[in-house]
């Protein structure tokens, strides 16, 4: 559903490319993790695909298309009408990435109000519903409160019911638990496996951390300085690593599974 | 609620500290009231029957407490040199600045608010270093240059209105405001430059932060970006700074009455000064204190409703 | 790679041409400000007049150098007094906080919320006019605004890394504050100096023209735009020049103040 072909992004300020030719396949119900390092283009590609990029501040080629449709060069109004409706995004760090002065209940409705035209309280009670789905108790109460008033994992599992509300195709999450606690993050995994399971949405799950990955992700792909260094099924992958880079990253998991390995 | 009772609390503390200062400067400064009305010629009983018979000879914090509570009760003393009482000389001429800085309050609103959204969408390049040397070169023009400038095109040039008659506002409101307006564009000119560039910063600023980027990811245009998160985010300083401007306001009107020879406070502030009458100096300063302190409770009071994280004594980040 | 930066250019060479004729003018006016018959009354500019006479026959040309020279010398006074006191006074309370960094904060805020050019021009009228009244007053009114620039950048530095390892090495106070953090706070002093600059020339320049600060025989030109509004029907270019100056002065320094800024943004 979501093919990306040779994408190349380098920034007008910078002297390397950005992501240097990358292709990515993900298929329909599909999670797929995307691996590496900051600076190595992991988020420049999701940002490419949700139609974020800064267009003038730099040079872009390659192909995104989503259901066959092309992203990449599309006009920004075309853009608009993908955006939330079938690309939902959820970012790094959920107090930053809601508006501090509206309720969780407005912000969660907002797709519905931009691609829809549900009146106000069919919009309410889908909004009440996906926050039901993210595991939220009181719906009801969280919706009429600020950001500020959650704490970070209630405002991540907002941030997610925003981003699927519209019931998008296709979901990108950039590093949406590295902000988080340990136990909440967790919690955070199963919950996108839930909602992965029960209504078949794909799934574009950005990390630095292979060990989040392979508990989530069926498939993996790891990128280095702009290009996909190694992909395949994640287990093969995790105990199978063919290139060095891989290994390093392997290596440097702190977990006791490994230890016990 | 609470909130704003405590903050009128605050607001009696401020105006309390604000005026104890400024009546015991004056004291300090300007001597016995009785000795300048008498001059160099009064005899030392003279003197004191003067100041007897004007109360001067009780406790300081007596007197500072009967003056200050003659702003609640209308009584803040006599003029020396018109030898009547202040607040019937200020009453008149309230409503004449009042007027004037009610029209370039508005004047600048309504130019500055819109030019600085629209401004706001250039941070680099040709167009923004032309909107920011225009907007450099109008916060240079001094309000009085202005003035004297809409002088010469307006009453002398053009014969638009009658330089150095104003109405009066009683007498004909609206020839009263056409004449004000004059006046209001000298003021309003260098303040809405800087009000564009204040709004144009913030919006810039708010414009980098993580909700406008989630706010795209979920297909809103550019105007809705705008105006359902960004311009909220961006008017609690908005409305700080415009207190600010109310109080420079203030400032401005003071010479840009002596321009236009508006009658108002602060042209009698100008003559009270020369004059050397300080009772009239010393009622003007506090109750244009008293002016400032007002509208900056105001805006933290509106503050408090725009972001509710204020509420919570917190730190907006 | 270094960016252009066009406003600070612009500003220097503005700021620039405004300060070579002043500088000369201290030496070498074409005429004597104060002589009468020049040339005619009320003569429009030529190339003996550039900038035409008044009611007098006085050289304007000349009369606004006079004028820009003091205008322009009791900015800078004023700015250099408010800048280093409020400096003093802002790293001292910013690097050590504590009671007397709050009450001082309290008091700034408090001062700062009323016009500082009001507040100068009631100093000043009560006090009485004249060249040093006017330079203190105006000095004294600046000190808070610089106080709580520099006391906010140097609070902002005080728990950083290397000062707490200057610190740690036991460099006195009074040498990490003035080696180690003053240098790092110009970025936001200097625009603020300008800013002072300003603000001193417009607060100068009303308070003479309400006749309340500086008085002749010294010039300046907030005065001799009192006196061109008397003479705008007969003699307009008066205003015009003597106004003129004001706005160049301004806008020129104004631009340095911007293009300071905007440096300091980008090396942040």
């Amino acid at each position: 559903m979501l093919e990306i072909k040779d994408l190349r992004v380098r920034f007008h300020n910078r002297s390397r490319d950005a992501v240097a030719g990358v292709s990515l396949k993900i298929e329909e119900g599909e999670i797929m993790g995307l691996v590496g390092e900051s600076g190595s283009g992991k988020t420049v590609t999701a940002m490419s695909v949700a139609g974020l990029l800064p267009r003038r501040q730099c040079d872009y080629s390659g192909e995104i298309l989503l259901d066959g449709k092309e992203l990449l060069h599309a006009d920004r109004s075309i853009l608009r009408t993908v955006q939330g409706r079938k690309i939902g995004v959820v970012f790094q760090e959920p107090m930053n990435a809601m508006d501090p002065l509206m309720k969780i209940g407005p912000q969660v409705e907002e797709t519905l109000k931009i691609h829809t035209d549900l009146k106000p309280k069919e919009r309410k009670a889908l909004a009440i519903e996906a926050l039901k789905a993210v595991e939220l108790h009181n719906p009801e109460e969280v919706y009429g409160k600020y950001p500020h008033e959650l704490s970070g994992g209630m405002c991540q599992r907002a941030m997610i019911a925003a981003a699927v509300v519209a019931k998008p195709e296709l979901l990108l999450l950039d590093e949406p638990t590295t902000a988080l606690d340990i136990t909440v993050q967790a919690q955070i995994l199963e919950l996108l496996k839930k909602l992965n399971a029960e209504s078949g949405i794909s799934m574009l799950f950005i990390s630095h951390d292979l060990n989040v990955v392979r508990k989530l992700c069926k498939k993996v792909a790891v990128m280095q300085r702009g290009v996909i260094v190694e992909s395949g099924n994640t287990d093969d992958v995790f105990y199978n690593p063919r290139h060095e880079y891989t290994k390093k990253l392997i290596d440097a998991i702190p977990t006791r599974e490994r230890r016990e390995e | 609620m609470k909130y704003a009772v405590k903050r009128i609390f605050m607001l009696l503390c401020t105006m309390v500290i604000v005026s104890f200062l400024a009546f015991a400067a004056f004291e300090l400064i300007s001597g016995s009231a009785a000795d300048t009305m008498l001059g160099t010629q009064g005899t030392a009983e003279e003197i004191a029957a003067l100041e007897e018979q004007m109360g001067l000879n009780r406790p300081f914090l007596t007197r500072y407490f009967d003056w200050f509570f003659g702003f609640f009760t209308g009584d803040i003393g006599t003029s020396l040199r018109y030898n009547q009482p202040i607040w019937q000389l200020i009453a008149p001429k309230l409503g004449v600045t009042l007027c004037l800085s009610i029209l370039s309050f508005m004047l600048i609103i309504v130019v500055s608010i819109p030019l600085g959204v629209r401004s706001s969408r250039y941070n680099t390049g040709v167009k923004d270093g032309l909107w920011s040397s225009i907007t450099q070169f109008f916060m240079a023009v001094p309000p009085f240059f202005t003035g004297v400038l809409l002088t010469w095109i307006f009453s002398i040039v053009l014969h638009w209105y009658n330089h150095g008659q104003f109405p009066g506002l009683k007498e004909n409101f609206w020839g009263s405001v056409g004449y004000l307006m004059y006046a209001a564009i000298a003021i309003a000119i260098p303040r809405i430059a800087m009000t564009m560039k204040m709004l144009r910063s913030t919006i810039q600023n708010e414009l980098s932060k993580g909700y406008v980027r989630t706010a795209i990811s979920r297909g809103n245009d550019r105007p809705k970006v705008l105006s359902r998160h960004v311009l909220k985010n961006s008017l609690v300083p908005v409305v700080t700074f415009l207190a600010q401007t109310m109080a420079e306001i203030v400032a401005a009107s003071v010479v840009v009455e002596q321009v236009f020879a508006i009658p108002g406070l602060g042209r009698l502030l100008v003559a009270s000064i020369a004059d050397r009458d300080f009772p009239v100096v010393l009622a003007l300063v506090v109750i244009l204190a008293f002016w400032v302190v007002f509208i900056g409770m105001l805006a933290d009071i509106i503050n408090q409703y725009i972001d509710p994280r204020l509420k919570l004594g917190g730190d907006r980040k | 790679m270094k960016k252009r930066n066009g406003y600070l250019t612009a500003g220097y060479i503005l700021t620039g041409i405004i300060a070579v004729f002043v500088i000369v003018g201290f030496f070498w006016k074409p005429y004597d400000p104060t002589a009468m018959m020049t040339g005619p009354k009320f003569d429009p500019p030529s190339l003996q007049h550039i900038m035409g006479t008044d009611n007098f026959g006085r050289d304007i040309f000349s009369r606004v150098l006079e004028g820009a020279g003091s205008t322009i010398l009791i900015s800078i006074c004023t700015v250099m007094i408010g800048a280093v006191a409020g400096t003093v006074i802002g790293a001292l309370t910013g690097y050590f906080g504590g009671i007397v960094d709050e009450v001082l904060m309290r008091l700034n805020d408090a001062l700062t919320a009323f016009p500082s050019v009001l507040l100068a021009l009631v100093i000043v009228g009560v006090t009485g006019g004249g060249k040093y009244n006017v330079i203190l007053a105006l000095g004294i009114v600046f000190i808070p605004s610089f106080a709580r620039v520099t006391r906010t950048a140097f609070a902002s530095i005080r728990d950083v890394n290397y000062i707490k390892s200057v610190r740690l090495m036991g460099a006195n106070p009074l040498r990490i504050l003035l080696v180690h953090m003053l240098p790092n706070t110009l970025s936001v002093l200097l625009p603020a100096i300008t800013i002072g600059f300003n603000n001193a020339v417009l607060a100068e320049a009303s308070m003479s023209y309400l006749g309340i600060g500086i008085h002749p025989p010294d010039a300046s030109l907030g005065y001799m735009l009192s006196e061109a509004q008397g003479m705008l029907r007969l003699a307009p270019w008066y205003a015009l020049f003597t106004g003129g100056v004001i706005v160049a002065v301004i806008f020129g320094v104004g631009l340095i103040g911007e293009g300071l800024q905007r440096r300091g943004k980008e090396t942040l």
